[in-house]
């Protein structure tokens, strides 16, 4: 079998990848899976990125087309265009997830299990989202308890709602 | 140097040990971008804001927190000759991106269980690859080295979307998690296809390794996280493990199933491989991965004493590029490897003739 790449050198590299259910095989020569090392690399310790797929699903995107009657979104910080950044599927630094919310649309939601991050927080710099997260999930609870009728809880709730609200407050 | 010299020299901790399971988990990893605050990520950095990096990150290194967690050693990119860069690739410690990365770096603790790659595609890869099945155990190491790093760095994180990276199906907790297995019984009995497809509809994927699908080269697979956002960490190691865990217990009872079923075909395949890398004078990369991981099976199964069981993750590794040619000093055409691989496994194999 000849390289897929080149077409010239026999193909040497085999792998396949699947990736939820999609399975895409690769055969090439060893030049050409130098070339392509970063994939190779990844089909053997896991992908850190889709970019391919993202911009794929970034073209499908209607609300991700940039219309010709408007300027084209840009993030002020670091220069980068919407276009560039569905071509290469990388941003160019950590404003553009905001410079872009509009654009992205759903995209986040669909290439992830949802838009809302639920896991570490930054010990150090994310003391007061810590808290919120905590009240919000206190708050929650104390609703159940109330449709529960186990008022007496509900109440030790409000408690700590009220204790955590004023530790926020006085840290802002 | 004698090889054994060489390969206890020349691998990491994680090549050499045994952990947990090992007879099916190979290797568990857990990988986490970080990016600092207020500045272009690698891709759109200038140089002076890649060397600007390097230094804050080299100086956080320093601090206390981090001393705590061992001995460090920072090696850039542009020190290391190409062979040295090559090995460090082939042992997973780095990813050839970095290589081509200008201003890139790794910090290295001196078991090479963890590894921190500065300007690769984000600011920060933290890295804790750990021998056999232990992800909870990396995760902690590289949860704690997060902690550490970031009592002096600013991290970027937002409320909703949290940690954020370079590319956005990084972005959220910014962990890849992984395990590596072999599973030669599975793909033996025909039963691998339909096990990893139901892998795929989880929300993981599987990787084989240098392979075609469910004939994948050496039987080695790779399963890891494909969601980083709207998962915590606990869930999508848990995620993993609960998958991973199925797929050992489904390993181990097919190992079981050859042994009974088919005790002379499986016997009589294992030894084949034996002969052939004890013997063999020139042997390709694709053929070696697949006589080792018979040999492999068959020191997991009793049917080869006398072999260390390592003998698989060790030779994967040492008989790549970079390794044979620091091995035997000098570069060479992919035909001279063929011969020269055959004779590592020969040396390699006859190593442990006198345990």
């Amino acid at each position: 079998m000849l390289c897929e790449q080149c077409g010239e050198r026999p193909a040497t590299v085999h792998f396949t990848e699947i990736v939820q259910g999609q399975k895409s095989e690769y055969h090439l020569c060893e030049a050409c899976a130098r070339e392509k090392g970063q994939a190779a690399y990844e089909a053997m310790i896991g992908a850190f990125s889709v970019n391919q797929l993202l911009s794929g699903l970034l073209h499908l995107d209607p609300t991700a087309t940039p219309r010709s009657d408007t300027p084209a979104p840009r993030c002020e910080s670091c220069g980068l265009t919407f276009q560039q950044f569905a071509q290469v599927g990388r941003f160019g630094c950590p404003d553009c997830y905001q410079a872009f919310s509009r654009e992205l649309g759903t995209l986040l939601k669909r290439v992830q299990s949802s838009d809302q991050h639920t896991g570490k927080i930054p010990r150090r710099r994310g003391g007061v989202i810590g808290a919120r997260r905590e009240l919000n999930r206190l708050r929650q609870e104390m609703h159940m308890r109330v449709v529960e009728e186990r008022f007496e809880d509900a109440a030790q709730l409000r408690d700590r709602i009220r204790y955590l609200e004023q530790q926020i407050e006085s840290q802002a | 140097m004698s090889l054994s010299d060489f390969l206890s020299n020349a691998t990491s901790k994680w090549l050499r040990d045994d952990g947990p399971d090992s007879d099916i988990v190979i290797s568990s990893r857990v990988r986490i971008a970080r990016n600092l605050t207020n500045r272009a990520f690698p891709m759109l950095a200038t140089e002076r804001d890649r060397q600007t990096l390097l230094d804050e990150v080299a100086a956080a290194v320093k601090h206390a927190g981090i001393q705590e967690l061992g001995s460090f050693e920072l090696l850039k990119m542009g020190d290391l000759t190409d062979v040295e860069k090559q090995v460090l690739v082939e042992k997973h410690l780095i990813s050839p991106a970095l290589l081509e990365s200008p201003g890139g770096a790794v910090i290295l603790r001196n078991d090479e269980e963890i590894s921190v790659m500065v300007n690769e595609e984000d600011h920060l890869r933290l890295q804790c690859l750990l021998p056999g099945y232990q992800l909870d155990g990396a995760y902690q190491m590289v949860d704690r080295l997060d902690d550490a790093l970031e009592e002096t760095l600013d991290f970027s994180f937002d409320e909703t979307k949290g940690y954020l990276t370079a590319c956005p199906t990084n972005v959220g907790t910014g962990m890849r998690a992984s395990v590596m297995m072999h599973l030669p019984a599975l793909v033996l009995t025909g039963q691998i296809g339909r096990i990893l497809s139901a892998v795929t509809h989880v929300g993981l994927a599987v990787r084989g390794i240098y392979g075609e699908g469910t004939d994948a080269l050496g039987n080695l697979f790779q399963i890891s996280n494909q969601i980083t956002l709207g998962q915590s960490e606990e869930e999508i190691i848990g995620n993993l493990h609960g998958v991973a865990r199925q797929i050992v217990d489904h390993e181990r009872g097919a190992r079981q199933y050859l042994l009974r079923d088919g005790k002379e075909q499986i016997e009589d395949r294992v030894c084949r491989s034996f002969g052939i890398l004890a013997y063999a004078r020139q042997i390709d990369s694709k053929e070696a991965m697949q006589r080792l991981s018979d040999v492999r099976l068959g020191i997991d199964l009793g049917i080869i004493k006398g072999v260390s069981a390592n003998i698989l993750k060790e030779l994967m590794v040492a008989t790549q590029p970079g390794f044979l040619q620091k091995y035997y000093g000098h570069e060479m055409s992919p035909a001279m490897r063929d011969v020269k691989r055959a004779s590592l496994m020969r040396e390699r194999l006859r190593m442990n003739d006198g345990e």
